[in-house]
């Protein structure tokens, strides 16, 4: 049944429907049927395919040092995935520094199982034929938050730097285009195109930089994470490219999460 | 003035307090992360990670520096504008039309080929519905400010560096950054300007 809805929703992308490049304005007739066709999806999200699998990698011993990942402390505890997603970025003592939640995900494939952070990082993001197990494993933690509220702490004076770096790095203009993640989410109601532009500084709106992520992408139906999300931000904002899982990414996340905070996180979505 | 003083006090106190981190400096921590933090990837080299002067005080001044360093960083970037050498301003706008389309060009996944994704932000001819918001529209660019050389040279120069007339804009310096060629520039120049393009319909 779901094998069906995929494949035909698989059809659909690779035939070409434009709801790859346009639009979800309210008057644009395209982004009312993507809107219809997301709802009647969501139902039924093809991302709980990656939500077993990031289960099963969570669960199973793996790595060179043959060991689960339930001893992974997400800030909770050792082991305590639930509600730890809408919790993160926080400060871990352990590295003595604010990591979003792949980035502590991929921490604990290095230490627990022995992974190197060299193979994880080279090709760190989904393609048509290859799902990286960061991103599965990142999918199953955040659908244990789903329905609960934002809550990335700011106790730390890390944590609260953190958010303050994060600001100046959203709004840090450069590349060769002098562009700034603000250029494109600092100003209401503006478009790319007809792509309309949430502005993540202020609070009502910056909940649609963590809403649906975890994601199923349907431009060519991969699931992707909020690393991914942001890196190819600077890949369109044309500079050179933020290190997966880096310092940088996380102080980003907090900025945005915490102007997202208190609002409601649905857990992984669809995204256009 | 002794409130003051306190107040200017207590706000270093609460600055001290929450620098546990390097240097407390928000930006200065913010430019020493990012440098750690980014490497090269394909055209996009890790250089483009600096600010040049212009954008060091947009930054700093959240894109609204002091009047006085406007007025010099403005005319040192009008200095840079290249006119072409044979005094010819307006090309092609049919394809002028073609690169005001194109919003490829200078990110890491591209190899060469840029186009002015002049579309990405304006209104500019009227077959096109799918056109951005952040600038303004340039429908009927000329038939609004006029047809002769003064503004043929003001649309030709901002399109080459709008860093010379309006310090902060968001639009790119196509032609300082040398993304687009003297040709392309001509050609969307023309888009604009011509009085036979769709533009001033």
């Amino acid at each position: 049944m779901r094998h069906a809805l995929l494949l035909g929703l698989a059809a659909a992308v690779a035939a070409g429907v434009p709801w790859t490049q346009a639009s979800a304005q309210m008057d644009d007739p395209v982004a009312a049927e993507f809107d219809k066709f997301r709802e009647v999806l969501e139902k039924d999200n093809p991302a709980e395919l990656w939500e077993v699998k990031g289960e099963q990698l969570w669960t199973t011993p793996g790595g060179p040092k043959k060991a689960s990942l339930e001893k992974c402390d997400l800030g909770l505890g050792p082991g305590v995935v639930k509600g730890a997603y809408a919790q993160m970025p926080r400060y871990f003592a352990d590295v003595d520094r604010v990591m979003d939640a792949e980035a502590r995900i991929v921490h604990c494939m290095i230490t627990l199982q022995g992974y190197e952070l060299d193979k994880l990082d080279d090709k760190p993001f989904s393609s048509a034929t290859h799902t990286p197990d960061p991103v599965s494993i990142t999918t199953y933690v955040a659908a244990q938050s789903a329905g609960m509220k934002l809550a990335p702490p700011q106790n730390h004076p890390k944590e609260k730097a953190a958010y303050a770096i994060g600001k100046e790095i959203f709004h840090y203009r450069a590349g060769s285009y002098d562009f700034s993640c603000a250029s494109c989410h600092g100003v209401d109601g503006q478009r790319i195109r007809t792509q309309p532009l949430p502005n993540f500084t202020k609070p009502e709106q910056a909940i649609r930089s963590v809403q649906g992520w975890p994601g199923y992408r349907m431009t060519g139906g991969v699931m992707h994470t909020l690393q991914w999300r942001l890196t190819d931000c600077y890949r369109q904002q044309r500079f050179p490219e933020p290190g997966y899982t880096s310092e940088t990414l996380s102080a980003l996340l907090t900025y945005l999460t915490v102007n997202a905070s208190g609002q409601v996180y649905k857990g992984p979505g669809i995204k256009r | 003035m002794k409130l003051t003083t306190l107040a200017i006090l207590a706000g270093g106190t609460v600055l001290l307090a929450s620098c546990a981190t390097g240097t407390g400096d928000p930006r200065a921590e913010a430019l020493a992360m990012m440098d750690r933090d980014f490497h090269a990837r394909g055209i996009a080299s890790k250089d483009r990670l600096k600010e040049d002067a212009v954008m060091a005080a947009c930054n700093k001044y959240n894109d609204n520096p002091p009047a006085d360093v406007v007025a010099r960083l403005q005319k040192e970037q009008l200095a840079t504008i290249r006119y072409p050498a044979d005094g010819k301003l307006l090309g092609d706008w049919k394809a002028g039309e073609k690169v005001a389309q194109n919003g490829r060009g200078m990110a890491w996944s591209d190899k060469g080929g840029v186009g002015g994704s002049c579309y990405n932000c304006h209104q500019i001819g009227p077959a096109t519905t799918s056109f951005g918001t952040v600038g303004p529209s340039l429908y009927q660019f000329a038939k609004m400010r006029g047809f002769g050389t003064d503004i043929q040279r003001y649309a030709y120069g901002k399109i080459y560096n709008s860093k010379a007339f309006n310090l902060c804009s968001q639009m790119p310096r196509f032609g300082h950054v040398q993304a687009l060629t003297e040709q392309q520039m001509k050609d969307i120049t023309a888009l604009l300007m011509d009085p036979a393009s769709p533009v001033n319909q």
